[in-house]
């Protein structure tokens, strides 16, 4: 194990940092193979001969799963459900204690250089070196705090959550081996080993989705998020090739170094970045590549909230940071990756204003939320798309475990009704919060956070970014850019006022969620309001702990205008060793600093916006005429086309699945395989051969006369074809 | 390690002992079977077990070349040579390198795994089927390990019989047409390469007794063919290997003869006999035709074809019905990326390539290995016969799972190490093609992914699935070693990288070099290229 011993680090706790990620893959070791013991038996030894001695069909097999819209729970106590549920959250919690440890050992130290260990040499080939390496530095330190202690809420949640499933031990080791993944991405110190975690990453999201695999939609759902996923890999692959062809390594730290070498705003570096960004679009799930995440919903909503929320969903925008020193040298892609965030944050949330279910409205805001992060990074305003990052992952990760919550509680009414209702579906609740008042107020604090309300967390990251593209539409290198024609400074303004618009639609969709959900009269039966109580203190304890965070965030990072709250720009200074020269970059060498007139203007925009979102929902919305989705009416007109998402999802089926499967077996497989290549070619010589064989066959008659005749005729031919010569 | 395997010689005796070890297996099934062989059942179980025995010892023995290998060194090692056939200049000459070490080893780890395999399910005429399994284990070797042209066709041909008959006696419905489609595809490439290697016997004879010579070295040392002759001799032996890999369009043999196989047969097929083309273009193919593999022309056709099978191979896989069949067509996918590290020739590129042929040799024979237990089970191979048995043997399917990830090259296990190599390295000289070759990875999430759906999840609405066992003890014994592969190979794959580099960057540098000096000669000739 090579040290780099010159850093401050070297000797500190932070040495240990290989045990953040090692430690939830000794989880999934350990529940992965209770999951194993616990469910089934060794066959026989003649597989075939195996059937009538095969005594009983394993646990899982006996469970009738009756599922209400997507969630189901089964009734069974899984076997050594008690160990999981200490070892699934407890190796959580230890790797969240040793992440603060670090934290703590690195804020007394000179971090201008990132801490890099070497583990082993992973390929080493030729001029290529990749090292099993981690690296520690600010940004991978704020990322491996919000996966550890998220991470840690999130798996104590899920023991309450996930108590009545059989799955109990597999759950708890996919999600172990989801953190395991997720911290290889940030830890990463090149970029394989962060495509180890970015891969990885998608494999425990395709495991989780299609958990309850019984239900063929849910495993479809995880098929389709990995597929999705690897399309933008592809994009991380040959932005990869790309570099190393170039710049000759794949060390985060050589390509800063290379990169600055690199001809500013060239096509190179340009082309990298769209390719990275690729990448982004797929696991951040942005347009085009944004469609599997709501089909991912089929998930357990721990997993929501986890990994299509505070976590996974989140690489792309890490990503893009970790990359900063590209990406700040192409103003092109940084435009493009800011246009396509705003783009996706205003679509996605209009869509999220006609969803019925849930879950739904919290994958469409997710996606748009996303979207701000992009607009942020792309706008080079890298710590405030990590700010943006750090709240959304508190207060999503809320209203994800929050809606969980209500959907258990519904699971629970349902079955003692026997009914087989949506419980995932809005129109059926109402009223949650008599039954449920300590998850009605920390979802109404999260809601007030995502609309941007002051001083909850999100209203300080979201101003920070608008802010930011504000500032930099008027005086960056973007500003002067060409993007499509176009003047970087008008760009900017267009995607500051889709940035606007697109907050208004979330306060009022977050609204709207809150009041069809906890308000009004309730429109389940009364015996199924009698069966709705608060969740257990191992759900609601989590619960707290994020509303608490969703309220104090901001004061990671105040403004300096809002310096009379505390201190300011904390994430500001703390990145400032990670991003701070490619954000000079961007704004030319100057730390930019918007008047405080401006400032005071933009933030009352901000709020103004906010507060009249959720005016217009409070006063146009009305829980009280809801009925239950059986008696809804269906959508017309544009309510319609928003209700069925745009019909991106058929539109990409008809234009590319249906086609690429048709070419491959019609054309590809029945035309060209089977038809020219076999039949014509391979089967057709051998007719050929036959057809020869039968011919000479025929010739052999036996009889001296005729073959005399064909000698004769044959030396006639040979004889002049020579004299002919 | 090393000073135990200097103490006993190891590399005076291993590789004739390799090649020798299975030939006596092969006659003790056979001694064993005594005059009841050809129908008795009664007693398989000892032939079974000395079969088994055999290969492992042959596994076990050969493991030492891992520590006797010397890393760094790019010549033979552990070489031997006899003269063999005097008046036809035939040497009985072996010897291992870092192209071969690897191979050897996949076949020795392989051939145990696949006799497991097929444990049970060959009932008939056993001791004629292990018999054939352990000469065809000598041929696979002798293809790798020989250093004499003439002595690498004869096993070459020694490889090609036994798996005849293994696919056409002890194959499924369609194994007749489906062995003869093999055996002749086969030796109508193999026979042309049989002219060009006589060709370059009688080239390289002594010039004082006219004797022959069909020395691998000396004709590598040679060289002097005019650039015309040697494209000619180059399209033989590219005939013969573009067949064996399969290249696109010389696939269509690879479906039948890989579906219709027994259990073992499949595995080997995919696992090692799939690589003899790959490896004969490392071998033979380019170092001894610079000029016309290197030909901007023909490279450019190669590695067309090679990103043609990439895509189309992935594509028709998906389409597939039959679980086998997707499999066997996932493998012209997975060789494309062989053919295009090798072509494109960087050093990575062919490591790479190298280190692709491993990995998929350990997964699609996992694969076949695993198609041949769920046969076991419900005598079928179609997916739409199954669905949900997640639920009933979730010990497979977390065997399945694993296996496909490892065959779709998710980062972290095998697959990967070889596939971003030789895309990384191909980059560097063809990034339009290493790019489009790249969207590859994509249809493999598509067909592998959709079929273990449709094997594993959904609902349980079969009910001849409702019983079937999980996997017994025989069979997670011997999955646990491909999956230890799988891992290691992943997780740390630079020890078999080192072993593989010096004769990699010997290959790269011999054919660009050479290419090049025959460049300068074809264009000093009249009407050359």
């Amino acid at each position: 194990m090579a040290l780099s011993s010159s850093h401050p680090l070297a000797g500190t706790i932070a040495a240990w940092m290989w045990l953040l990620p090692v430690l939830p893959l000794l989880g999934f070791f350990i529940n992965g193979a209770l999951s194993i013991l616990g469910s089934s038996h060794v066959g026989p030894s003649d597989p075939d001969m195996g059937h009538d001695d095969h005594d009983a069909s394993p646990a899982a097999s006996d469970q009738a799963s009756h599922s209400h819209g997507g969630d189901s729970h089964a009734q069974a106590v899984p076997r050594f459900r008690a160990l999981t549920a200490i070892i699934g959250p407890g190796v959580l919690i230890l790797s969240f204690l040793l992440a603060a440890s670090i934290f703590l050992a690195m804020r007394g130290v000179d971090m201008s250089a990132p801490f890099i260990q070497r583990y082993w040499s992973w390929m080493p080939v030729g001029d290529l070196r990749i090292d099993m390496a981690f690296q520690l530095d600010q940004l991978s330190m704020v990322m491996v705090l919000i996966i550890t202690g998220v991470g840690a809420l999130i798996h104590i949640f899920s023991v309450g959550y996930m108590s009545d499933d059989p799955g109990f031990a597999r759950f708890f080791a996919y999600l172990n081996l989801f953190v395991f993944f997720m911290l290889m991405l940030v830890l990463g110190a090149n970029y394989p080993i962060l495509f180890v975690g970015w891969e990885g990453v998608g494999l425990c999201s395709y495991l989780l989705i299609g958990f309850w695999f019984t239900d063929n939609a849910n495993a479809s759902a995880g098929l389709k998020a990995f597929i999705v996923n690897r399309i933008g890999d592809v994009g991380v692959l040959i932005a990869m090739f790309m570099i190393f062809a170039n710049l000759g390594t794949l060390d985060f730290t050589g390509v800063a170094a290379g990169a600055a070498g690199l001809p500013f705003g060239g096509a190179l570096v340009t082309t990298i970045c769209l390719f990275l960004f690729l990448g982004c679009t797929g696991k951040s799930a942005q347009l085009p590549l944004y469609v599997w995440l709501p089909d991912a919903m089929a998930g357990p909503t721990p997993v929501s909230a986890l990994i299509h929320a505070a976590t996974m969903v989140t690489a792309g925008v890490y990503l893009i940071v970790r990359s900063s020193f590209l990406f700040a040298m192409s103003p092109i892609a940084s435009i493009t990756v800011a246009v396509v965030g705003a783009v996706t944050a205003l679509f996605a949330a209009t869509i999220a204003m006609k969803q019925w279910d849930i879950k739904k409205v919290l994958a469409y805001s997710t996606i748009s939320q996303l979207g701000y992060m992009f607009v942020g990074v792309g706008v080079g305003a890298y710590t405030a798309g990590i700010f943006h990052l750090a709240t959304h992952a508190f207060f999503k990760a809320l209203l994800f475990l929050g809606a969980g919550s209500v959907i258990h509680v519904m699971h629970a009414a349902y079955h003692h009704s026997g009914s087989h209702d949506d419980a995932q579906d809005m129109r059926n609740m109402g009223g949650m919060r008599k039954a449920m008042p300590i998850t009605w107020i920390v979802m109404w604090i999260a809601t007030l956070a995502i609309s941007g309300i002051p001083p909850f967390a999100g209203f300080f990251s979201k101003d920070s970014i608008l802010g930011s593209v504000y500032e930099h539409a008027g005086d960056s290198v973007l500003t002067n850019a060409t993007w499509l024609g176009m003047s970087g400074h008008t760009v900017l303004l267009a995607v500051y006022v889709i940035g606007l618009a697109g907050a208004f639609l979330t306060a009022i969709y977050m609204t709207r969620l809150m009041l069809y959900t906890f308000h009004g009269p309730s429109r389940a039966t009364a015996d199924e309001q009698r069966h709705m109580h608060e969740a257990p203190w191992l759900m609601t304890g989590p619960l707290v702990v994020l509303g608490a965070l969703s309220l104090a965030g901001g004061w990671l990072n105040l403004p300096s205008i809002m310096s009379f709250l505390g201190p300011v720009g904390g994430l500001d200074h703390w990145l400032e060793p990670v991003v701070g020269a490619a954000t000079r970059t961007v704004t030319n060498g100057v730390a930019l600093e918007a008047s405080h007139s401006t400032e005071a203007a933009l933030i009352g925009a901000a709020i103004v916006i906010a507060v009249l979102g959720i005016a217009v929902a409070v006063l146009a919305l009305k829980p009280a005429s809801l009925v239950p989705k059986a008696q809804s009416p269906a959508e017309h007109g544009f309510e319609k086309v928003l209700a069925n998402k745009y019909y991106v999802d058929e539109a990409y089926d008809d234009a590319i699945v249906r086609p690429v499967y048709g070419l491959s077996k019609n054309v590809f497989w029945r035309g060209l395989d089977a038809g020219i290549i076999d039949n014509l070619f391979v089967n057709g010589s051998a007719a050929l051969a036959r057809g020869l064989g039968w011919i000479g066959a025929r010739i052999q008659t036996g009889s001296t006369g005729v073959y005399a005749w064909a000698i004769v005729v044959g030396a006639i031919v040979v004889l002049s074809a020579f004299s002919f010569r | 390690m090393t000073d135990f395997l200097n103490g006993i010689h190891y590399n005076s005796w291993i590789l004739p002992a390799l090649l020798i070890i299975p030939l006596v297996g092969a006659l003790l099934v056979w001694a064993q079977g005594g005059a009841h062989r050809d129908d008795a059942d009664a007693n398989a179980e000892p032939a079974r077990h000395i079969a088994v025995w055999t290969l492992i010892i042959e596994f076990v023995v050969s493991c030492g070349l891992w520590w006797s290998f010397v890393p760094g060194v790019a010549g033979w090692q552990a070489g031997v040579d006899y003269a063999w056939i005097p008046s036809w200049g035939a040497r009985f000459s072996l010897g291992v390198d870092g192209i071969s070490l690897m191979l050897v080893l996949l076949t020795t780890l392989t051939m145990p795994l696949a006799v497991l395999g097929g444990w049970t399910a060959v009932k008939t005429r056993v001791h004629a089927y292990l018999a054939f399994l352990l000469i065809l284990t000598s041929g696979m070797l002798g293809v790798f390990l020989a250093r004499d042209l003439l002595l690498f066709y004869v096993m070459w041909e020694v490889m090609l019989i036994p798996m005849y008959f293994i696919i056409g006696i002890w194959g499924g419905q369609r194994r007749v047409y489906a062995s003869l489609k093999f055996f002749i595809y086969t030796m109508v490439g193999s026979l042309l390469m049989l002219v060009a290697i006589i060709y370059l016997g009688i080239h390289n004879r002594d010039a004082l007794t006219g004797i022959p010579n069909f020395s691998y070295d000396a004709m590598l040392a040679s060289g002097a063919l005019t650039p015309v002759t040697a494209l000619w001799l180059f399209g033989a032996f590219f005939l013969a290997f573009a067949i064996k890999v399969p290249v696109f369009p010389f696939h269509t043999w690879l479906p039948d003869a890989h579906t219709e196989a027994p259990t073992a047969g499949s595995v080997i097929l995919a696992g090692i006999m799939l690589k003899m083309g790959t490896f004969g273009f490392l071998r033979f193919a380019l170092p001894l035709f610079p000029g016309s593999a290197m030909n901007p022309t023909v490279r450019a056709i190669i590695l067309t074809l090679a990103v043609i099978g990439i895509i189309y191979g992935a594509l028709v896989a998906m389409v597939q019905p039959d679980f086998k069949k997707l499999v066997a067509y996932s493998s012209v996918s997975h060789l494309g990326f062989v053919m295009l590290g090798i072509f494109a020739l960087t050093v990575q590129s062919v490591q790479g390539a190298m280190l692709v042929m491993i990995n998929h040799g350990i997964s699609t024979g996992a694969l076949f290995l695993l198609i041949g237990m769920m046969y076991e089970r419900r005598h079928t191979r179609m997916l739409a016969d199954y669905g949900g048995i997640a639920r009933v043997v979730p010990m497979f399917a977390a065997a399945l799972t694993l296996v496909s990830f490892s065959s779709i090259g998710l980062p972290g296990l095998n697959g990967f190490v070889g596939e971003f190599l030789v895309l990384l390295g191909a980059f560097r000289t063809y990034p339009i093609f290493a790019a489009i070759a790249t969207t590859g990875v994509i249809f493999a999430a598509c067909y592998l992914l959709w079929a273990i759906q449709r094997i594993l999840f959904g609902k349980l609405d079969k009910p001849q699935n409702e019983h079937m066992p999980d996997l017994n003890w025989r069979e997670i014994g011997l999955l646990v070693p491909l999956f230890a592969c799988i891992i290691w190979l992943g997780v740390y794959p630079a020890p078999v990288l080192r072993r593989m580099e010096a004769s990699a960057e010997k290959v790269v540098r011999t054919v660009q070099t050479n290419a090049a000096l025959s460049e300068s000669q074809t264009a000093a000739l009249p009407g050359g290229e």
